[in-house]
């Protein structure tokens, strides 16, 4: 670039290690002022790490970070903030209670005579909100907007504050596809106007659509910096998901399509945040539903599971219709969820492991109307040696125990009540490799005595090696069915969640 | 066709609603529901208690002085709740401060009297807050703890003797006193209710005790200190329940331990009704001196209907309830 004019943001040899674990490895990243950087990366990649760094939230072991020409040694966020940079949070950062231009120019109100000058805040807030040509009323409370006008606000409360460059992570995810043009035209307007965009988004269309460049981080080192017309979306897939395979993994074995009965038919299935899904299981099938974030998967799994309600479509269980009104009727049903958020959803993390592996079977663990000590006792025992818990104490509360074992005992749980449907949202995330290879196993092994298992997972490829068939969810609908046998690679998979071609 | 003809009575029917209608809809039921809810009560007794002298200047004065030391308290409460803590130990501090001031000026004079009682907030304000906001103890357990160990020192060192005042100085200003036909006290809750009512709505301080009581990480991630504000505000509501010891002192010319126990529960509830969210990140400081004059209007207007205290306490009980109740929904 022949210009004189200083980066937006220069970080050089970025380092960083968490308790001696690298995250981060000699990372650059070179942002131009008024450019739109899409900043890529599988889980683990180091994106938010870098972006942390960034922000102020983390020190850096090593390397240098300049904002507009200007080493930035902050070490807080008010420090970065004061250089320029702006983070529009995916986690809303807004206070609920307060008004628009209260959030915009919370903790630096413009002041009378010592007193905050709410007349002033109110039409410098507007002037703001019209300048960036976005139409919400300064005086409405937060908490009374709609999502998409908080990020809006979000937005201009980091311009509010000079920011000069914004970072956006997954600023879509939450938005329906007419906010999402409103989004992307203000990114616009603030190109325009100078200000350095970091994009960060799993979104291939999206990051054609908006991004000038794109860098993509792999295992917490650079793997390319590219302007997008150079590079083309399969690379980018390749480059994002095209990690090295875990040892623990070989790919998938060719599967025979299931050939045992429908035991689940949903058909037009809508609830808050699923749009029409339509889609089969097979007893002795593991069907694998892929998306992107915000597409529908957890969505589909609450409704299925009776947590949010169904307004529309049908759920046929064994060939009869089944009301799934609560947790209780699934249950009932035969359908169990292990839920994605196992500390928050699916252990009561203080109690032994025991108590929580009987806490769904309590009903047929009772004597004379209380709870059989010795019955529980047997029972327990019986799941730990099943599914091999590594478990010291079964006494001993749960949250002492490994990320992976606890996943066993939330697995084993529900497999204590015999479901015959099994929906497993993010079953291996945050859980080692040694796990995972068997949590694999243990899902074949269940399809093999005849349970439907459905799996979301992020993790294409324990997907891959689990399942036999492939549901791509988009928008809240189930857009494509695919046989595993025509999903050789993560890569595939990943261009058809996107929606591209191979 | 029928679609096009469809709004037509709708849009009629609004234009053509009546007045009260469009007030209605123009109050945040939620925030102004104390406001509506005391004019209602008022109205009632005035008419159902004219007879019995409800209306009578001397019952208003009255009113406003048997709420004035309540009020007092239930402004720092405000702040606390509104930062979404809770504050237990205000009765008890008032108990020790009346006692300590007392003993002090026994013993030094009127103006070590008063510092040594203030300084009780001071002290119970900053360890409360260094508790909740330092080692992020949950303020109920701070608080309660301390209305033990605050009512117990205070009983401890008097042997449970009241410690009489007879500085006159001290009576007159804090309590006894009247301008004209104004009581004292009333000034005192009238300054507090206007300090308080601007600091929270008009100061920056105001804006992040809300914003913090609201939602600590978004707060935290706007720059706020929200460690300093929850230890700000724990030492603000003691500070005001010290006064409020003060003002017991004064009025009733003596130091005891239980001069305020229960306080806590009134002040709560007056800044409940007051439109304060239980749950923090907002608050009104009018709003609560509203809430505790509701009380004791019903107070007043439940003695003067001859209604004895089991009852009164009853009756004050499904009022709160209710109130609470309507205000939660729109």
């Amino acid at each position: 670039m022949p210009t004189d004019a200083p980066l937006a943001v220069r970080m050089d040899g970025i380092t960083k290690a968490f308790h001696g674990v690298t995250v981060l490895e000699d990372v650059h990243l070179d942002i131009r002022p008024g450019e739109v950087h899409a900043l890529a990366g599988g889980n683990g990649a180091g994106k938010s790490t870098l972006m942390k760094i960034l922000q102020g939230v983390y020190q850096r072991d090593a390397g240098v970070v300049e904002v507009f020409g200007r080493p930035l040694d902050a070490t807080t966020i008010e420090g970065a903030r004061a250089a320029g940079i702006g983070m529009v949070f995916q986690e809303f950062s807004l206070i609920s209670t307060l008004t628009v231009a209260q959030n915009i120019f919370l903790d630096v109100e413009p002041t009378r005579a010592g007193l905050i000058d709410d007349k002033a805040m109110r039409s410098r807030a507007a002037e703001l909100l019209a300048r960036i040509d976005v139409a919400i009323d300064p005086a409405a409370e937060v908490g009374d907007l709609p999502t998409a006008q908080w990020q809006l606000t979000e937005i201009a409360k980091a311009l509010g504050q000079d920011a000069r460059v914004l970072i956006m992570d997954e600023p879509t995810a939450s938005l329906a596809k007419h906010e999402v043009e409103a989004l992307f035209e203000l990114v616009g307007r603030l190109k325009e106007q100078g200000i350095a965009i970091i994009y960060i988004s799993h979104r291939m269309d999206e990051v054609y659509r908006i991004a000038d460049r794109i860098t993509i981080l792999r295992n917490g080192k650079n793997l390319i910096t590219a302007g997008l017309d150079e590079i083309t979306p399969q690379e980018i897939v390749a480059g994002i998901a095209g990690r090295e395979l875990s040892d623990a993994e070989s790919p998938a074995p060719a599967r025979g399509g299931a050939t045992g009965p429908v035991i689940l038919d949903v058909a037009d299935l809508h609830a808050a945040g699923v749009e029409g899904a339509t889609f089969q299981v097979r007893a002795g099938e593991v069907v694998g539903i892929a998306g992107l974030m915000g597409s529908g998967r957890t969505e589909l799994a609450r409704a299925l599971f009776g947590i949010s309600r169904i307004t529309r479509g049908t759920v046929m269980k064994d060939g009869s219709r089944v009301r799934l009104d609560s947790p209780a009727d699934a249950i009932n049903a035969g359908i169990a969820l292990i839920p994605e958020d196992r500390r928050l959803q699916g252990l009561v993390l203080d109690h032994s492991v025991r108590e929580n592996l009987t806490l769904p079977l309590l009903d047929g663990l009772r004597r004379r109307g209380l709870v059989a000590k010795d019955m529980v006792r047997d029972r327990s025992d019986r799941l730990i040696e099943q599914f091999s818990i590594a478990v010291a104490r079964p006494d001993a509360p749960a949250r002492l125990l490994s990320g992976g074992n606890q996943q066993k005992i939330v697995i084993a749980k529900w497999l204590g009540t015999e479901p015959e449907v099994l929906v497993m949202d993010e079953p291996t995330a945050g859980v080692d490799v040694g796990t995972k290879t068997e949590i694999v196993r243990i899902v074949r092994e269940l399809a093999q005595t005849g349970k439907g298992i459905i799996v979301i997972s992020s993790e294409y490829p324990e997907l891959i090696a689990m399942c036999d068939r492939f549901l791509i969810m988009r928008n809240g609908r189930v857009v494509e069915t695919i046989g595993a046998e025509r999903v050789a690679s993560e890569v595939e998979l990943e261009l058809a969640v996107q929606g591209l071609a191979a | 066709m029928s679609t096009t003809t469809t709004p037509r009575p709708k849009a009629a029917a609004t234009t053509s609603a009546p007045a009260w209608q469009r007030v209605a809809s123009r109050l945040d039921w939620r925030r102004d529901i104390i406001y509506v809810g005391f004019v209602v009560v008022f109205v009632v007794f005035a008419v159902l208690l004219g007879d019995q002298g409800f209306l009578s200047t001397t019952n208003l004065l009255n009113i406003l002085r048997q709420t004035a030391i309540i009020t007092i308290i239930a402004v720092g409460m405000t702040f606390v709740i509104a930062c979404a803590e809770i504050d237990l130990s205000v009765g008890s501090i008032a108990g020790l401060t009346s006692i300590t001031a007392a003993m002090a000026i026994a013993a030094f004079g009127l103006v070590p009297g008063i510092i040594a009682g203030l300084a009780i907030g001071v002290v119970v304000g900053a360890v409360n807050g260094s508790l909740v906001a330092f080692l992020r103890i949950p303020s109920f357990l701070v608080t309660l703890a301390m209305l033990g160990i605050a009512a117990g020192v205070a009983q401890w060192v008097t042997a449970s003797a009241p410690q009489p005042i007879l500085d006159r100085t001290f009576n007159t200003v804090f309590g006894s006193g009247n301008i004209g036909r104004l009581p004292g006290l009333v000034i005192w809750s009238g300054v507090v209710v206007a300090i308080g009512a601007v600091v929270l709505k008009k100061a920056k301080f105001g804006r992040q005790v809300l914003a913090t009581g609201a939602n600590r990480t978004a707060a935290e991630y706007s720059g706020i200190n929200t460690r300093a504000i929850k230890f700000r505000v724990m030492m603000i509501s003691a500070m005001a329940a010290s006064l409020a010891g003060l003002l017991y002192a004064g009025r009733l010319q003596s130091g005891r331990f239980q001069w305020g126990a229960g306080d806590e529960l009134s002040a709560i509830a007056a800044v409940i009704l007051g439109g304060t969210a239980l749950a923090g990140g907002r608050g009104s400081v009018v709003g609560t001196l509203f809430g505790a004059l509701l009380m004791g209007l019903i107070n007043n207007g439940l003695i003067l209907a001859g209604l004895d205290s089991s009852q009164q306490q009853v009756i004050r009980g499904v009022i709160i309830i209710l109130a609470v109740a309507l205000a939660r929904n729109k």
